[in-house]
């Protein structure tokens, strides 16, 4: 079941000595498809990490629908939505957004335990999540004692602990070394591959060649590019 | 609730020196409200107290108690003091004036140094005839009459096994203690007349009281109850028209202290609220500049699926813990202060001083946690609003 959105566009506001409103993200449709990954490119500020908080469920579009499996994810109130990121959703937010009282491992398990207990199986799997982006050596340190990198793939490992069916990434290989990059866009086809829709937002033309879509986001207006371009 | 709960504890845990910082405001708080709160309620209790043990409309006491000894040194502060008019002197001046329905003598004689204690006492001799001021307070104690040699002593003097005291020469024995009042009475020693008499003709022999003073005939102290229609405003005017002699009104002198008593506590009653609206404050602005540093961090549970509500419960679950450990700390340590040093303050200040019941200590005690964890509360309303105002997908931008 795919992850839907539909003429969804977000305008914000931009108070300075004359007041007026700008579009972030256009009106657009997009379709993340079960098993694929599809990639949006673009400049900083042209609207992709508005565009990914629009299908998280995180930012309230200006206008149009988000759905999940069918599901108005916007219909719903807060708690329920947020419940409903929690279980379907992986996020992998820009920047280093470790928790730093925390460890590795119980940063990784967080999303597991914000709504019920950790079963053994969540625990094998965050262990295994650890391992397959390469700091599983490093689950019991802090974030504060990792480099930049590390936690990026930190909060990939978090994003996955659930099995989410949608994988939102915003420049999840921004910190990363080239070693480490592939890894990390391996793992990502390997869950697109196992039936997840994978969204990755970037900037670096590495990630082309591992998506089945690819777009191109300019000024706030979302346009598919082949991949032979 | 768990998750919030073990996530609150370990966010708190793991930043130590926030945690303590925040700790000791709301304990700040605390321990001003209490120690502050303590005070004014024991001066209110001390001069409650005052009141009801004074017991007379007006007193009459020699010319010179003013300067030697006075009688509000005698009930305020324990300060002990010797000063005698003969019976017949002060009946001369009594004697006349309309709208006395009572007299009652009493003899005062500051001991030396007893067992008992490290200073002097005033020992009080009344007479169980006529007394109206004393006994019916020592009948709360001691329902019996006294006999020769027979004392009752202030809460404030210790007992000891034998439980007789020796005033000059004269071996005494004690039959009640009587509960504290906050006031100089609580070093003193009752008697009756008879008894203070005895050891007064002894502190002639041995020099301690000077001669001249024919004990058998002296007192330190009329008592006047006035009679129904009369003001005591004005018997005491006209016994201040005769020649050796003093009046005072029970009123005048209770008004004083009142007077005394109202500004001290409306000065630290001041102080409470300066000190506890400033700790307020900080802990209010401590808390919404915490709340700011940690945005992306809320943001960040959010992307995971955190609802808001589930983030301000964690906030508001982190501020409660913190301000209820400050307010506990704080009432724990203003105790640990206030408590022991019960009679510096009352020194210091001058006034009755009288700890209030333990359920009123308790009362306060619950009181100042609340004030603190009000403070706490407001902070947390101003710490959500600022949450909830926050955008997660905006606070996640890296640039955030």
């Amino acid at each position: 079941m795919p992850l839907k959105a539909e003429n969804i566009s977000k305008t914000f506001i931009r108070n300075g000595k004359n007041t007026n409103s700008f579009y972030a993200v256009e009106e657009t449709d997009l379709l993340l498809e079960n098993g694929t990954v599809t990639a949006v490119v673009g400049r900083s500020g042209s609207g992709k990490t508005t565009l990914l908080n629009m299908l998280s469920g995180l930012l309230t579009p200006t206008s149009g629908k988000v759905f999940y499996d069918g599901e108005d994810v916007y219909s719903f109130d807060d708690d329920v939505r947020s419940k409903l990121r929690n279980k379907s959703v992986g996020v992998i937010p820009q920047g280093q957004t470790g928790l730093k009282s925390l460890t590795v491992y119980e940063n990784v398990l967080l999303p597991a335990e914000m709504y019920g207990s950790v079963s053994e199986e969540i625990k094998e799997r965050a262990d295994e999540l650890l391992k397959a982006v390469g700091i599983g050596s490093l689950k019991d340190e802090y974030p504060n004692e990792l480099s930049g990198g590390e936690l990026r793939r930190m909060a990939i490992a978090r994003a996955l602990v659930n099995k989410p069916s949608f994988v939102l990434a915003d420049e999840p290989t921004g910190d990363l070394d080239d070693e480490n990059t592939l890894a990390v866009l391996k793992l990502l086809r390997s869950v697109a591959d196992q039936g997840a829709a994978v969204l990755i937002v970037t900037h670096e033309k590495d990630t082309l060649t591992f998506a089945d879509k690819v777009y191109k986001m300019d000024a706030g207006k979302l346009s598919e590019v082949k991949k032979e371009e | 609730m768990k998750f919030i709960f073990a996530l609150a504890r370990k966010n708190l845990i793991k930043k130590p020196y926030r945690t303590l910082a925040m700790i000791l405001l709301a304990a700040l708080a605390a321990f001003t409200v209490f120690a502050g709160s303590i005070v004014v309620l024991s001066l209110n209790n001390g001069l409650k107290s005052y009141g009801e043990r004074l017991g007379a409309d007006v007193m009459v006491v020699p010319s010179e108690a003013r300067t030697s000894g006075s009688f509000d040194d005698i009930l305020l502060q324990g300060i002990t003091g010797n000063y005698y008019i003969t019976e017949a002197q002060l009946n001369r001046a009594l004697s006349g004036v309309e709208g006395i329905e009572k007299v009652s003598t009493q003899f005062y004689l500051a001991s030396v140094t007893a067992s008992c204690c490290s200073s002097k006492l005033q020992i009080i001799g009344f007479d169980p005839e006529t007394d109206f001021t004393v006994q019916p307070w020592i009948r709360e104690r001691y329902s019996e009459s006294l006999g020769d040699g027979d004392i009752i002593v202030g809460a404030d003097i210790t007992l000891n096994s034998s439980m007789t005291l020796q005033f000059y020469n004269v071996k005494c024995k004690i039959v009640a203690r009587l509960d504290k009042t906050g006031t100089g009475l609580d070093t003193a020693v009752y008697t009756t007349i008879e008894t203070i008499r005895q050891m007064a003709e002894n502190a002639v022999i041995l020099e301690h009281l000077t001669e001249g003073y024919d004990v058998s005939t002296s007192v330190s102290a009329a008592m006047i109850k006035v009679a129904d229609g009369f003001d005591a405003q004005s018997v005491a005017g006209k016994i201040n028209g005769r020649k050796g002699v003093k009046a005072t009104t029970a009123q005048s002198y209770v008004s004083g202290v009142a007077s005394g008593l109202n500004n001290v506590a409306g000065a630290i009653g001041a102080m409470v609220a300066v000190v506890w609206l400033l700790a307020a404050a900080l802990i209010v602005v401590s808390f919404v500049m915490v709340c700011n540093e940690r945005m992306k961090e809320f943001a960040v549970l959010r992307a995971m699926g955190a609802s808001s509500s589930m983030n301000a419960k964690l906030l508001l679950t982190e501020i409660f813990a913190v301000t209820a450990i400050g307010a506990v700390t704080g009432v724990i340590f203003s105790a640990i202060v206030t408590f022991p040093l019960t009679s510096l303050i009352k020194s210091a200040l001058s006034l009755p001083y009288l700890l209030p019941s333990f359920w009123a200590i308790a009362l306060t005690v619950l009181g100042a946690i609340a004030a603190t964890l009000v403070a706490g509360a407001v902070s947390a309303l101003f710490a959500v609003a600022r949450l909830n105002r926050s955008d997660a997908g905006l606070m996640l931008r890296e640039d955030a």
